[in-house]
């Protein structure tokens, strides 16, 4: 990004890439990554930011049909105008390169702003890296309709391709947005994405962000999603993840600020070789806050599922409402889930509850259903369905949970 | 319709069904009744198909079918159906999904062809009647939250809309007051003709005053030790079981 080079901003990016060049990424010894390791991923060859034309079909094929609003697109990490469509009225919807220059103000004042976001060697690397990535500023007041779809496609036809977009959403005072995030790499070879989102929530605003994460068996996504939220404002974050190589998504959430609501949903439906890692925090810094969470995974083949949420409530959140569930099915031998509760309480009036469960199918409940004449397959999807419904249930974009619906569908039954 | 030819059948290794023989015609309404362990709810299992009993012997033929080569949901298309002693809570699956889905794969396998939504939901609302069954608990997760007796009157519910031929009800009187068996027993009742049988597996004689057997057996031990009618349940109600266990050692 082409920001002065005296600004604040540039001044955080070279402190980021001085970091960088000594960066020694996380190996399996490192408590929060070791389940997951990344070593083969940050080992691997790849063009960055690579800039590449993609043709009106293989853009529109990567389009989740059925959803209204404007769509954004970034070709290998660069924003393309040309595939974009941006109508939506009344707010800011451009590429961060174009923002630093001409939304100065804004960006600079929640850019990077979030705190211990530098601590993880990825963000850094993000920080360090990045090119480009979407802006979109909702101004006070204002509350859009439409989502707003952002697709980052990686052209991996020719070569492997590593992308590092670095994207920023404030909402304003007041204000409401839906944003759906998909990652989609077309090609053969490899592809990864560091990706690094910060949200800001403003005092009485409302936030739904969707990641759909339906990517290619060699494609890797690892995930930084920054959310500061204000008093009174809501916010949902929902993560699906269906395929892809390595999944890394770090989700995390200050309250800072009274009578919030906060949720994470979260449904990883895992075949193949596909290892999905959904680390989440969400931390109460005042009183009154209500946070929920609810995550849910069937993991089938030799795929895997690690789930790590954390719920920090500070000794000023007094009358916090924080609430935690994973659940897990696994279909056979070779999968596995890794599941951790992790729960630090310094206030004593709280309200707080956990629970994670790992489980096989429903032996009983399948045979009901076969003794009323439904075939075993039929059955274990409806099963299948049934449990992963609690999660799609609660996507609130109709066209987008038809499509999650559709996936499940195909899925189960294949 | 059924006849079952010296079954025997074990779970674990255990040996539960030791050479069991009954023949069922259509328009009859078989109850079997018996000591707890003497192997009822074995039979029902091992009828319907579940996977952890073992037939070590015998065999058994429905319609002139060997069912046991059938899988479950074959059985159910055959025209079979068991109203289960513990009927399962299955959250996130509604009852209308699940009547529809059953309805549709049970004809598909009959030959019929499949209703559609209309004919499905008019369906619907004439057998809910046959069991009072309201439309509330119709429209929740199957049997989730349902009590006791909204259980059973599901069972009933299902067996209505299935059209079975063969109904093999396993203790559906356990657990149930007096106005929740009289609607069961209503909903069996309606339901009964000259074309379908019965077989009701039960530990108590109050369920046979109201769906009135034309035949009862005692098992024992894994097999039928005695046969008789209507009275030998009373007989049973009044006298217990052991005398049957010490006619059979004698």
């Amino acid at each position: 990004m082409n920001g002065e080079a005296s600004s604040p901003v540039n001044g955080i990016r070279q402190e980021a890439f001085k970091a960088f060049e000594g960066m020694e990424f996380p190996t399996i010894k490192h408590e929060e990554w070791k389940f997951t390791n990344v070593q083969k991923l940050v080992k691997n060859h790849y063009s960055f930011s690579q800039e590449t034309k993609l043709s009106a079909d293989e853009v529109s094929n990567a389009f989740i049909e059925g959803i209204e609003g404007d769509r954004i697109v970034f070709i290998n990490g660069i924003f393309s105008e040309e595939h974009s469509s941006i109508s939506a009225s009344g707010l800011t919807v451009k590429s961060l390169a174009q923002a630093f220059k001409e939304n100065k103000d804004v960006v600079e004042a929640h850019f990077g702003q979030e705190s211990n976001l530098e601590e993880s060697t990825f963000a850094k690397a993000n920080t360090a890296l990045s090119k480009d990535g979407i802006f979109i500023h909702v101004p006070k007041g204002k509350a859009i309709e439409k989502p707003i779809s952002l697709y980052f496609l990686s052209d991996a036809k020719n070569e492997a391709i590593a992308t590092t977009p670095r994207n920023l959403i404030v909402a304003e005072e007041n204000s409401q947005v839906t944003v759906i995030e998909v990652f989609k790499t077309i090609g053969e070879n490899q592809s990864l994405a560091n990706n690094v989102t910060e949200i800001s929530v403003a005092n009485h605003a409302i936030v739904d962000y969707y990641k759909v994460q339906n990517e290619a068996s060699q494609a890797s996504i690892i995930d930084c999603t920054k959310v500061i939220q204000g008093k009174e404002s809501h916010f949902t974050g929902t993560t699906i993840s269906l395929k892809g190589d390595i999944i890394r998504n770090n989700l995390d959430i200050t309250l800072d600020g009274e009578h919030l609501d906060s949720y994470m949903h979260g449904l990883y439906l895992l075949d193949g070789t596909t290892h999905v890692d959904n680390h989440t925090a969400v931390d109460h810094k005042y009183p009154n806050c209500h946070s929920n969470e609810l995550y849910k995974g069937i993991v089938d083949d030799k795929s895997r599922g690690v789930f790590n949420g954390k719920i920090f409530v500070r000794q000023d959140a007094q009358k916090t409402n924080a609430f935690q569930n994973n659940r897990n099915i696994v279909l056979s031998d070779d999968a596995k889930v890794n599941t951790k509760p992790q729960l630090e309480i310094w206030a004593d009036d709280v309200s707080c509850s956990h629970g994670c469960t790992i489980g096989q199918m429903d032996e009983e409940a399948l045979f009901y259903l076969q003794a009323r004449g439904i075939s075993k397959t039929r059955s274990k999807a409806m099963l299948m369905n049934a449990f992963a419904g609690e999660v799609v249930e609660k996507i609130k974009v109709e066209g987008l949970r038809t499509y999650i619906e559709t996936l499940i569908e195909e899925r189960l039954h294949a | 319709m059924l006849s079952i030819k010296n079954l025997q059948a074990q779970i674990e290794d255990k040996q539960i069904l030791k050479g069991l023989n009954l023949e069922v015609k259509p328009g009859e309404i078989h109850a079997i009744m018996g000591p707890n362990g003497a192997g009822k709810s074995t039979l029902a299992s091992v009828l319907s198909g579940r996977e952890e009993y073992e037939v070590t012997g015998g065999s058994v033929e429905f319609d002139g079918k060997d069912i046991l080569e059938l899988d479950p949901h074959e059985r159910a298309g055959e025209g079979l159906f068991l109203a289960f002693q513990y009927p399962v809570e299955i959250p996130g699956v509604s009852t209308t999904n699940f009547m529809k889905a059953a309805v549709n794969e049970v004809r598909k396998y009959r030959g019929q062809e499949e209703l559609t939504a209309v004919d499905f939901l008019k369906m619907m609302k004439e057998k809910m009647k046959t069991v009072d069954m309201p439309q509330d608990l119709i429209n929740r997760s199957l049997n989730e939250g349902f009590s006791g007796g909204e259980k059973k009157r599901n069972e009933i519910f299902q067996m209505a809309m299935l059209e079975p031929k063969l109904c093999v009800l396993d203790e559906t009187d356990s657990g149930l007051d007096i106005d929740a068996l009289r609607i069961v027993a209503n909903g069996v009742n309606q339901y009964k003709s000259k074309d379908n049988a019965f077989i009701v597996i039960t530990h108590y004689q109050r369920l046979l005053d109201y769906i009135v057997p034309d035949f009862v057996h005692v098992l024992h031990d894994g097999k039928i030790v005695k046969s008789g009618t209507k009275e030998l349940a009373l007989e049973l109600e009044e006298k217990g079981y052991d005398w049957i266990k010490e006619e059979v050692a004698q």
